[in-house]
């Protein structure tokens, strides 16, 4: 016999203005199986949990119904109370009567009505719950981390501070990512080398810590806890651990035409090269589109030169397996590519340049050795124009419509650098809001307005063309109200950037979601930032959304933080809610297990006794309840109705579908 | 239909996801949108959870309209039980359509955890809609009603 | 016709006394000619019963679902759209491959009973047919006038034999297969809601068109299963003929391979086909035409998606 509870919540008067609780309270009473129906003020208050838990153990409740807020809002609260007075946290249900019902209702009749039909629904779901208990899976006490970047060095070197294993996968030659391309940071104007290449050699050094560049993952299988990733190291033709990094081969080799990637393409390397001089590792890697040697067999220099015999033309791509507890996506981003702002000659004229170009033509590492020169003939320009927001906050569909965050003030930066090293260099920067909010940003900004003079226009750009050798940057000046054409020496875009291509084919593999930008979403966009909704995928950096390093680097500890949280536990509980077969009907036809996202279905051979004492062998399904996370895929593909999902069950859904129409 | 205010009322049954159709209600809810009182929801953990059979069974009970909402695709909590969803959807709605069922009692909504106006606008247009159709009889199991 | 099913015989006999099979499963004379029943024949000798001719409609493949999990190998006959069901089967892991030994065999349309009784023609013993015709009682028909709704739309291959039994005799289709549910989607909704309520009425839930699909195997239907929801033995009312008949032929949809079983055997003459065919129909216009049971691993148009599928809203064809 049942003995069921119902707690209506007056939730101050949030409830109770628009819903008569009392009678609510009264009407359910009277369903068959209610032995006791309450209302309080707060339920969820330590006192309604009191009065709960009292009742429970007075009346020795089998189950609760509380008519309250959103289940989303305290289901759990809830689970934990009845769990307290000794009750099985799965014979709890919530009549959602706050969200769903007197929020949206004026009526008071219409919304007591409703709010007794949604207690009725409850109930009779309720009748039908089974206790359910959750399983148990040990967690893999490693971490992976993809993406070599500023967000993944933080988020690696923080877990291994922890003490736990962790590999860094990279799918370029060297960790660093963009940071390591840049010349200053702003706000504060300190070399970024300066900054990353100690954390990039801490990385090495750190005996937690695993690098594997010029790799990408492949598959990732299983759970939270228990992930079984597959890495594709791809073929580098150099061994790793016999390359020292003298970069005698660099000298040698005689194809020099490959476009040096590290410096944005603005001027070459050859075919074998390390990306920089402070690459990690220091080992050098062949390129097989420009090596003669790969290409047609003929040159093979660099192996007669190798002093360790490291260069191996042979090598081949090679798959490892490793196991992981959690996986963190440092994926990161890139500047979007340019063809839908034609009216911005950055495909017509060389010195139509994108911010990050700027950067190497400014970086004492770069092309030009930190003398900015244009790129077209190698003179310095005398007038300079940026134009910011190119491909940001566009609806128009040709670029993204969020706001890409960091170039306000990397613009800033650069303006800032330029006017400092070439005083007699003027510079404009077309605008259309400039936005700093952050720690010393805005006065950062206001340095570059006011103590070096550089010339903000508010403003879109129309286009730019050129005129007498010089790039005339037509623009509209919104505070003068007047069309401004700017004869310019160079034109520096500020492009949009969005996340690395790479991530959706990695959000797919982890089962992570993503958004219609293609950054990954967060478990809460307030509360569990660092988190995707996906257990035991964690994100850390621009993948995310648009972040500058302060707050990439801020965000990957963050997010290591919840990975140790993790991993230090040893045993994860499972979802308790998770699909299960009824062998007795299963007809091992196998057509949920390709429905069902995790792969948690396998096929079993299973001894049946069909009577007469004789037995039969059948083919049945079955599900790792580790692994399901009971999205009901399967339930509703079997044919047989054997696939069912515990806690919304068929017949549970049946039984509320009954009583709302029940009139 | 239920009398109120010497008014029939359609009833309607929305199958919600959990993840985001139901937050999205949740969200019409905290946002104070509301819509009719006729719509009941059910929370389901995906889409993909919908059996034709609870639909077929609301409408058997006297349900005059069976919504189900889930995340937008590409959006599935599951990452893909809405795609399914919407396959299974679409073919039995086609279905009951050419079975002589009125298309207007049956829809199927992506909606978003942060589209409350939209769960809102959503559920005003479908109420309406099943309301000026007027009861489901063509489904209805007479000995169903009290 | 007479020769095929002589090189049958001779086949099922060679193969019985070379122990390669223990068992046939073929078509057994009836007490009169039309009167043709699926039967395993366990020995040489009692194929003398055994039969293929043009009353030979029914489907063997279902059959093996309990035959191949019997000791020994089982030879099965398979006419074109039978191997669709049993290549169906074989995916969903119902029948053991091993243990049967498939022999495609000729088809130029089954009689249909039924048409011959309405033309006034019963009790019939014998048969004569050419590609193109039947004479029975003396009187000849052409093969479009008498044979089975789905030979008159049949364009089916036979696939996945060990063996085969032909004598390049093939007939041509005579109607497109989505005539009728065109016609049907054409008429407005008042008139298709008419339409089933006056087919579907004639429903007496005698389940014999679950009971004869190939494709509903399972070990226990949903509407026997108190735990489903839907359980239920006979239709009350007018809502549980459509219930039972929209839920079945959800419970097929994409996987089954249109073989007809279901109006052959309908005592009540109801054309249940035109519910599967309606969602195959959906299934070829939506996701990309797929034939069920043309291969053995492909995934299901229902377990299957792209990205860029039609929303629901979008699907209805035809009139509202």
């Amino acid at each position: 016999m049942q003995k069921i509870g119902v707690f209506v919540c007056w939730c101050g008067s949030n409830i109770a203005a628009t819903v008569d609780v009392k009678k609510v309270a009264d009407v359910l009473r009277l369903e068959p199986g209610v032995v006791i129906s309450e209302t309080y003020q707060y339920m969820c208050s330590e006192n309604g949990q009191a009065l709960i838990r009292n009742a429970i153990k007075e009346n020795g409740l089998t189950g609760i119904v509380v008519c309250s807020c959103s289940p989303r809002m305290h289901e759990a609260t809830f689970r934990k109370t009845a769990e307290s007075a000794g009750l099985n946290p799965y014979m709890v249900e919530i009549a959602n009567i706050r969200e769903q019902c007197s929020w949206i209702h004026k009526d008071m009749d219409e919304a007591t009505e409703k709010a007794i039909v949604l207690g009725r629904s409850a109930i009779a779901k309720l009748k039908l719950n089974a206790p359910l208990t959750s399983g148990e899976s040990a967690v893999v006490k490693r971490a992976l981390v993809i993406g070599g970047g500023i967000a993944g060095i933080q988020s690696a070197l923080d877990i291994a501070e922890a003490g736990y294993e962790v590999d860094i996968v990279e799918s370029s030659a060297t960790i660093g990512g963009n940071m390591a391309k840049l010349d200053k940071t702003f706000p504060t104007l300190d070399c970024a080398a300066c900054i990353l290449t100690p954390k990039m050699v801490d990385c090495a050094q750190n005996e937690n810590i695993d690098i594997m560049t010029f790799s990408e993952i492949e598959s990732v299988k299983g759970f939270v806890g228990n992930f079984k990733v597959q890495i594709r190291r791809k073929a580098r033709f150099v061994d790793e651990k016999k390359c020292t990094g003298c970069g005698v081969c660099m000298q040698k080799c005689p194809s020099k035409k490959g476009k040096n990637e590290f410096n944005m393409g603005l001027n070459n390397r050859p075919a074998i090269y390390i990306p920089f001089a402070q690459a990690i590792p220091n080992v050098a890697i062949i390129d097989p589109e420009q090596c003669l040697k790969l290409k047609n067999g003929k040159c093979g220099l660099c192996a007669m030169q190798c002093q360790v015999n490291a260069i191996d033309y042979t090598q081949k791509d090679e798959i490892i397996e490793r196991e992981y507890g959690a996986i963190v996506v440092a994926t990161g981003y890139k500047p979007i590519s340019l063809e839908n702002f034609n009216e911005y000659g950055y495909d017509t004229y060389k010195d139509v340049v994108t911010s990050l170009e700027l950067e190497r033509l400014m970086n004492a590492a770069g092309p030009s050795d930190g003398h900015l020169v244009r790129p077209s003939d190698h003179k310095e320009p005398k007038v300079i124009t940026f134009i910011q927001c190119v491909g940001s906050r566009d609806t128009s569909g040709c670029g993204k419509p969020y706001c890409s965050k960091i170039c306000c003030m990397y613009t800033a930066k650069h303006a800032m650098l330029i006017r400092e090293k070439y005083p007699d260099t003027e510079v404009h920067v077309f605008y259309i809001d400039v936005r700093t909010p952050g720690k010393n940003y805005d006065e950062f900004f206001r340095r570059a307005v006011e103590q070096y003079g550089v010339d903000y226009i508010k403003g879109m750009v129309g286009k730019v063309y050129e005129e007498n050798g010089k790039l005339m940057v037509q623009g509209s000046d919104l505070i003068n109200n007047e069309q401004v054409v700017i004869p310019s020496d160079l034109v520096v875009l500020a492009a949009a950037i969005e996340p690395n291509p790479s991530v959706r084919k990695i959000a797919t593999m982890v089962t992570a979601s993503i958004d219609t930008n293609n950054f990954l979403t967060e478990a809460h966009a307030k509360l569990r930032p660092v988190e995707s909704p996906t257990a035991g995928i964690f994100l850390s950096g621009v993948c995310q959304g648009p972040k500058d390093i302060p707050e990439t680097v801020s965000q990957a500890s963050a997010c290591a933080a919840k990975v140790v949280g993790l991993l230090s536990k040893d045993k994860l509980k499972c979802n308790a809610c998770v699909a299960h077969s009824d062998e007795t009907l299963c007809t091992g036809c196998s057509v949920c297990a390709n429905v069902c996202p995790y792969g948690a279905i396998t096929y079993v051979d299973k001894e049946f006794r069909i009577g007469g004492g004789k037995t039969e062998t059948r083919r049945v399904a079955s599900v790792n309840e580790a692994v399901c996370q009971g999205c009901g895929a399967c339930t509703v593909t079997c044919p047989s109705g054997a696939m069912d999902l515990k806690g919304f069950s068929n017949k549970q859904i049946m039984a509320e579908v009954d009583a709302i129409c029940k009139r | 239909m239920q009398e109120m205010n010497n008014e029939k009322r359609p009833l309607i049954v929305a199958f919600c996801c959990n993840w985001c159709s139901y937050a999205g209600a949740d969200l019409a809810g905290s946002s104070r949108l509301s819509y009719p009182a006729d719509v009941k929801i059910i929370r389901v953990p995906c889409s993909c959870r919908v059996n034709p059979m609870f639909i077929l069974k609301a409408f058997q009970r006297g349900a005059d309209g069976v919504i189900i909402c889930g995340c937008h695709p590409g959006d599935c909590h599951y990452t893909t039980g809405n795609y399914y969803a919407r396959r299974r959807m679409s073919l039995l709605f086609s279905m009951l359509d050419y079975l002589g069922i009125e298309r207007e009692r049956t829809r199927v909504e992506w909606v978003s955890a942060a589209e409350g106006a939209k769960f809102s606008a959503v559920m005003n247009d479908f109420a309406s809609k099943v309301a000026a159709l007027g009861e489901n009889k063509r489904l209805e199991d007479l000995r169903c009603k009290e | 016709m007479q020769r095929i099913e002589t090189a049958m015989i001779e086949k099922a006999k060679a193969l019985l006394s070379s122990g390669e099979v223990t068992r046939v499963l073929g078509w057994k004379k009836g007490e009169l000619g039309y009167d043709v029943e699926p039967c395993v024949f366990k020995s040489e000798e009692s194929l003398k019963d055994f039969c293929y001719n043009v009353f030979c409609g029914a489907n063997l493949s279902k059959y093996l679902v309990e035959e191949s999990k019997k000791e020994g190998k089982i030879l099965v006959f398979l006419k074109p759209c039978d191997s669709y069901s049993f290549n169906q089967l074989i995916k969903e892991h119902r029948i053991n491959k091993e243990n049967v030994y498939t022999v495609g065999v000729e088809c130029q349309g089954k009689v249909d009973p039924y048409k011959l009784k309405e033309n006034g023609i019963e009790m019939v013993d014998s048969a004569v047919e050419t590609v193109d015709t039947v004479t029975v009682k003396g009187k000849e028909f052409k093969k479009e006038e008498i044979i089975l709704g789905k030979c008159l739309t049949c364009t089916k291959k036979p696939l996945s034999y060990d063996d085969i039994i032909s004598f390049n005799e093939k007939r041509e289709p005579v109607l497109d297969r989505f005539e009728t549910v065109k016609k049907l989607e054409a008429m407005t909704a008042d008139e298709r809601y008419a339409f089933w309520k006056d087919q579907l009425s004639n429903c007496i839930r005698c389940n014999a068109c679950r009971n004869v699909c190939p494709a509903c195997t399972c070990t226990k239907c949903v509407f026997d299963n108190d735990n489903s929801g839907i359980a239920s033995k006979a239709n009350s009312d007018s809502f549980e003929e459509k219930l039972f008949h929209i839920i079945r032929a959800f419970h097929v949809a994409g996987r089954c391979t249109d073989c007809g079983e279901c109006s052959r055997v309908c005592p009540q003459h109801i054309p249940l086909h035109l519910l599967n065919r309606k969602f195959i129909s959906d299934i070829d216009r939506l996701y990309g035409e797929y034939q069920a049971g043309e291969d053995t691993d492909s995934k299901g148009p229902l377990t299957n998606y792209t990205t860029g599928d039609v929303d629901p809203s979008d699907v209805f064809g035809g009139n509202n």
